[in-house]
């Protein structure tokens, strides 16, 4: 399964860590699962990934797959590159996305749509799973799109 | 008063820059910058250079003391600090950490210094060109999100939306450190006015930041040297007393550029801090006459100076017009050489050098008796630092 990219070819690619921190996260987005930690013994969500669940200083956070939904939390449009990729992307969005399902968790990632486009804080949005099969290595990136906006 | 406090016990007695340059400009090597930016801030002050003791600076300054204190001849190498954190958060935390020492009596004279020559390294607002990325840089750069103003525009956009401020509070911060930069041969942006159509009419580099939002890039070098109360006046300038500091960040704030993760996002970090600021030095914000605000971004800046006490989110409209942020009669002068957008990039080290100016009354925008000025750094990243400096009549 492939879908067209947001962003040119170019960047760098993401890989985990040789400690394998954060594999899990990268492999359920190349198989469309969108996940996230939690404290197994407090439920207490957790992101960014990390070695220790920080209230119970415990280092037994599960991966738990989350529904691939949120909301923008905040955003801004790029209009200057910074990288000899992006050259001709310009302009491109970048949106925070809270789940609130999650414990209000935040992930980065691009809205997907015109690059022009009014965004707004508060607006429901769901995952595009953005595969990248032919990469070395392969890679999977988690885009948001309005809710609703189409397949 | 505690007894653990820095309040009246250490003066800056000496600053000294080299001429600041654009980026890639500079015409000496980093560490001859640095150097002669130490050589300044001593001949400023009337120290011996082999008298310095101590080194203090922040964001991995690429020169380090033993280099430094060998090359200048220091008789004796007794505190050797690194403030933890990039970008500019660490400039009033070097201070402090300065102040510390020699009230703890680890060290008697130490030079706080920043070197940079980003031409002859990397530059700040480039991405990285790394072909794999792990970690933070991975969630966060393959969405194009991987310079500062970018990492940072968020923040503010968030901070704007939640307040209902618009546009020209950003605009009439940009155009203080302009206005200010005017009257300051020092300043790259010196003869290069802003006026409000072309900050209007600027391009986007990221929303909502305009060209004029963000800091510049330069090459140059900056020092200052402090040394304790009781031996200040010997010296040749007038002390500007440190009155208080303080370094740090709330509850679980995150390193960039994993700060989207921060529980508190839409903040530039200070909240935690001014407390601790004001209760060391004894003030309140509304006895603060002049304030310098470290600009990576305006957007940091308004959001430092309503963590620091000076207005509400919701007054934040009303008071950033430019008549209210410029000396000699502003409500609150702000950032009076031109700071990090007009005056030079030199990580905010100008900015505690021309905090002390103002406590000097040698400041090219001079606010009558700036008794209290406060120096605050990096907003937006972690840790971040600020401080209070003060006349002898504030003691």
């Amino acid at each position: 399964m492939t879908s067209e990219s947001y962003l040119p070819p170019g960047l760098p690619i993401p890989v985990p860590e040789r400690n394998g921190l954060s594999a899990p996260y990268w492999q359920g987005l190349r198989e469309g699962v969108l996940k996230v930690q939690r404290n197994s013994a407090t439920g207490t969500w957790q992101w960014p990934p990390q070695w220790i669940a920080h209230d119970t200083r415990t280092f037994d956070l599960e991966w738990v797959e989350v529904e691939p939904r949120g909301r923008i939390f905040s955003w801004t449009r790029v209009w200057h590159p910074v990288h000899p990729a992006l050259r001709d992307a310009c302009p491109y969005i970048v949106v925070v996305v809270e789940l609130p399902h999650a414990g209000g968790v935040r992930m980065l990632g691009n809205l997907v749509g015109d690059p022009r486009q009014e965004v707004a804080i508060g607006a429901a949005v769901e995952t595009v799973f953005e595969h990248h099969p032919d990469a070395q290595p392969p890679f999977t990136l988690a885009q948001w799109r309005l809710a609703g906006s189409g397949a | 008063m505690s007894e653990r406090s820095l309040r009246g016990r250490v003066a800056v007695v000496g600053v000294g820059e080299t001429a600041y340059y654009r980026h890639g400009h500079a015409p000496e090597p980093e560490v001859v910058l640095c150097l002669k930016a130490i050589l300044a801030a001593c001949e400023d002050a009337g120290v011996d250079p082999a008298a310095i003791d101590g080194f203090a600076s922040y964001s991995n300054d690429r020169n380090d003391p033993p280099t430094l204190a060998t090359a200048l001849g220091v008789r004796e190498l007794r505190f050797s600090n690194m403030q933890w954190g990039g970008g500019g958060g660490g400039g009033a935390g070097a201070m402090a950490n300065a102040a510390a020492a020699i009230v703890g009596g680890l060290a008697d004279c130490v030079v706080v210094y920043r070197a940079l020559a980003q031409g002859q390294f990397g530059r700040f607002g480039q991405g990285p060109q790394a072909s794999t990325l792990t970690g933070d840089l991975a969630l966060s750069v393959p969405y194009g999100q991987m310079s500062p103003a970018q990492w940072y525009a968020p923040k503010a956009m968030r901070f704007m939306y939640e307040h209902g401020i618009g546009q020209e509070a950003l605009r009439a911060i940009a155009l203080a450190s302009y206005h200010h930069a005017q009257s300051n041969p020092r300043a790259v942006m010196y003869g290069r006015p802003l006026t409000e159509e072309a900050y209007d009419h600027s391009r986007w580099i990221t929303e909502p930041f305009h060209l004029y939002d963000c800091c510049m890039e330069n090459d140059g070098a900056a020092a200052l040297i402090l040394v304790s109360a009781e031996r200040a006046k010997a010296f040749s300038q007038a002390p500007a007393y440190v009155l208080g500091a303080a370094i740090g960040a709330g509850y679980r704030v995150h390193s960039t550029p994993a700060g989207f993760g921060t529980p508190d996002y839409a903040s530039s970090h200070f909240k935690t801090l001014a407390p601790r600021l004001y209760a060391m030095a004894g003030v309140r914000p509304a006895d603060v006459d002049v304030v310098q605000c470290y600009e990576n971004f305006t957007g940091g800046v308004l959001m430092a100076l309503v963590e620091h006490g000076f207005f509400a989110p919701e007054e934040a409209t009303d008071f950033l017009k430019l008549e209210n942020l410029i000396a000699p009669a502003g409500r609150l002068p702000l950032n009076t050489s031109g700071g990090n957008l007009a005056e030079c990039y030199m990580h905010g080290l100008e900015l505690q050098i021309e905090a002390v100016r103002q406590v000097r009354r040698q400041s090219t925008s001079q606010v009558p008796d700036a008794d209290v000025s406060l120096a605050v750094a990096g907003p937006m990243v972690t840790p971040v630092s600020t401080i209070l400096f003060g006349s002898e009549a504030t003691l």
